[in-house]
């Protein structure tokens, strides 16, 4: 019974998926490049780089249907639930697996969440990185979930997700996105292997996510995993390089 | 539209699709010859680029039936998925939002409303003046001097090129003729074959016989590709005149010209491409790359063809 009435809001749900993979693909005309894996519908766990809210609903738009509607998105509880159209388009366009950031209000561990999505076979896409990245260094350092779950569910593959181009499109603060060339590029499924601790695994994992990145220009510049421009050659030739706040870039204790 | 003009684009349309139909079975026969199980690139390359040109004459057929708002609707969105491939590449900073934002969803738009509308006092001065002002000031407004001659300078190029020229096309529907009739849209027709069948002829031509390249660092047209792309093109041009109020021998000309401006012009697009590190502008196009890689010739041949036109047979 309540499947039924249920059904004109999973039909709406579905309508407005479609239409944000429109507007999405209108765009940016978001291609994907499957340089690692191929698009079956094998259980992944996708990780990602994210500097915008625009990254999950990228990988969204690339993914095809039958893979999609095996995926969820893991994302932010306080984010999604703030007012009755997110709490529509989170949950129920985009089936995400919400979770607490604040560990005070926390009802439920968000590691027992996403345990539970994985042993029921979804496929999940993750930011390890846990905030979005402002700063000019490819990558935030990442947190342990992505190394729990290769634990947890050894038969999973973690696939490296490299989303281009999006901090031109849509820059955190600005409403309007840019109409650019948005690329995602899925590379080869990595494995927590026997033995290997959680550092070792989670630099192995970030170093596979940066190798996608279409610039190619960064290269590990110190010894405590900051990654930086191999040339300063890049799309921005003449810039200087910006003054970069020295405990954004730094690696977690 | 007038029955005429009507039957006249669809005779057009069965030409080119019967020219289509002659590449096809050449690709397939070609794919034919070889030994079972073994696929020629050069061969799958052309097969490839016949689907497109399939597609893409299926396509400007019907905008061209549907008429004027089609054939506009049609050419904004070109400008705009060749904005896109070219801004994705231009310098540019977070200051540069705000502009590039209004240069692809208020510019854009107005300059193919000014060609609907026939205001050519307009829309001959909007980009070039209107835009070209007000885009630095907001860009100043934001207070990044970091690079900010490259930076105007290479996203207003990217409007100019893929706003401003493209708009010429559909332009041509606002030339009135001679005879006072509405067959200006097949001048549409004409320009576009005579550039891009020009440029097969080139290509083709350059690849068999080509000797001597005209930019050797840039790209590997030659001068023979050239001389066989002028003559294929103004013989193209003769054999079309009937669509335009040029005269055979006037039509030839015509053809001729488009097709030198336009090939410079795919020299130029080459430059750029070289300058970004890029093979091509994206992947929009099957087997022909991104939308820009199709058009740069068309871009740099419409403002003259549609100038000369006005100018010459007006």
């Amino acid at each position: 019974m309540s499947d039924l009435a249920s059904l004109p809001r999973r039909i709406a749900a579905r309508a407005v998926g479609h239409a944000l993979a429109f507007v999405a693909r209108f765009i940016t005309a978001v291609r994907a490049d499957w340089r690692g894996i191929e698009p079956v519908a094998k259980q992944r766990v996708y990780y990602a780089n994210h500097v915008s809210n625009g990254d999950m609903p990228m990988i969204w738009t690339v993914l095809p249907g039958h893979m999609r509607r095996q995926t969820r998105p893991v994302a932010a509880a306080d984010y999604w639930l703030k007012n009755r159209l997110r709490a529509f388009v989170g949950p129920e366009v985009f089936n995400c697996v919400l979770i607490d950031r604040r560990p005070e209000a926390r009802e439920e561990d968000p590691m027992a969440k996403i345990n539970q999505a994985l042993s029921e076979g979804s496929s999940l896409i993750i930011f390890p990185e846990g905030n979005r990245n402002m700063t000019d260094d490819p990558l935030l350092p990442f947190r342990a979930g992505l190394y729990n779950m290769g634990r947890a569910h050894p038969e999973v593959d973690l696939v490296p997700t490299w989303v281009a181009n999006l901090n031109e499109i849509m820059p955190k603060g600005e409403i309007i996105p840019l109409p650019l060339i948005c690329t995602v590029t899925f590379g080869a499924p990595i494995h927590v292997a026997e033995g290997e601790d959680k550092d070792t695994f989670l630099k192995r994992a970030a170093d596979a996510l940066v190798a996608l990145a279409p610039e190619g220009r960064y290269e590990l510049t110190s010894p405590e995993g900051r990654y930086e421009l191999a040339s300063p050659e890049g799309r921005d030739q003449s810039a200087p390089p910006e003054k970069r706040d020295p405990d954004q870039g730094a690696p977690a204790p | 539209m007038n029955m005429d003009t009507t039957t006249d684009i669809v005779l057009l349309g069965l030409a080119v699709f019967g020219i289509l139909i002659a590449f096809t079975i050449a690709g397939e026969g070609m794919r034919a010859r070889l030994p079972r199980g073994e696929s020629n690139p050069v061969v799958e390359a052309f097969v490839m680029r016949v689907h497109t040109w399939w597609g893409l004459a299926i396509l400007l057929t019907l905008a061209l039936l549907l008429g004027r708002i089609g054939i506009i609707l049609l050419f904004a969105f070109a400008s705009f998925a060749a904005l896109r491939e070219f801004l994705t590449f231009a310098r540019k900073r977070r200051a540069d939002h705000l502009p590039l934002a209004l240069g692809c969803f208020v510019i854009l738009p107005l300059q193919y409303v000014f060609v609907a509308l026939d205001w050519t006092a307009l829309f001959t001065v909007f980009i070039p003046v209107y835009a070209f002002l007000l885009l630095p000031i907001v860009s100043a407004l934001r207070g990044d001097a970091t690079n900010f001659m490259g930076r105007v300078a290479e996203t207003q190029w990217g409007l100019m090129i893929c706003v401003f020229c493209i708009s010429h096309v559909p332009a041509l529907l606002t030339y009135d003729m001679p005879d006072g009739s509405d067959r200006s849209i097949l001048l549409i027709v004409f320009l576009a074959m005579v550039v891009q069948l020009g440029d097969v002829f080139e290509y083709y031509a350059g690849r068999r016989f080509g000797r001597r390249k005209i930019a050797p660092d840039l790209s590997p047209k030659t001068v023979e590709g050239m001389v066989a792309g002028v003559f294929a093109a103004a013989l193209i041009g003769a054999v079309l005149s009937w669509v335009t109020p040029f005269g055979v021998l006037g039509a030839a000309a015509m053809a001729a010209l488009s097709f030198i401006v336009g090939m410079f012009g795919s020299l130029v697009f080459a430059a750029i491409k070289r300058d970004k590190g890029v093979k091509d502008w994206s992947h929009l196009i099957p087997g022909q790359g991104g939308l820009l890689d199709q058009l740069d010739s068309v871009i740099f041949a419409a403002p003259i063809f549609y100038h000369v036109t006005q100018l010459v047979w007006s």
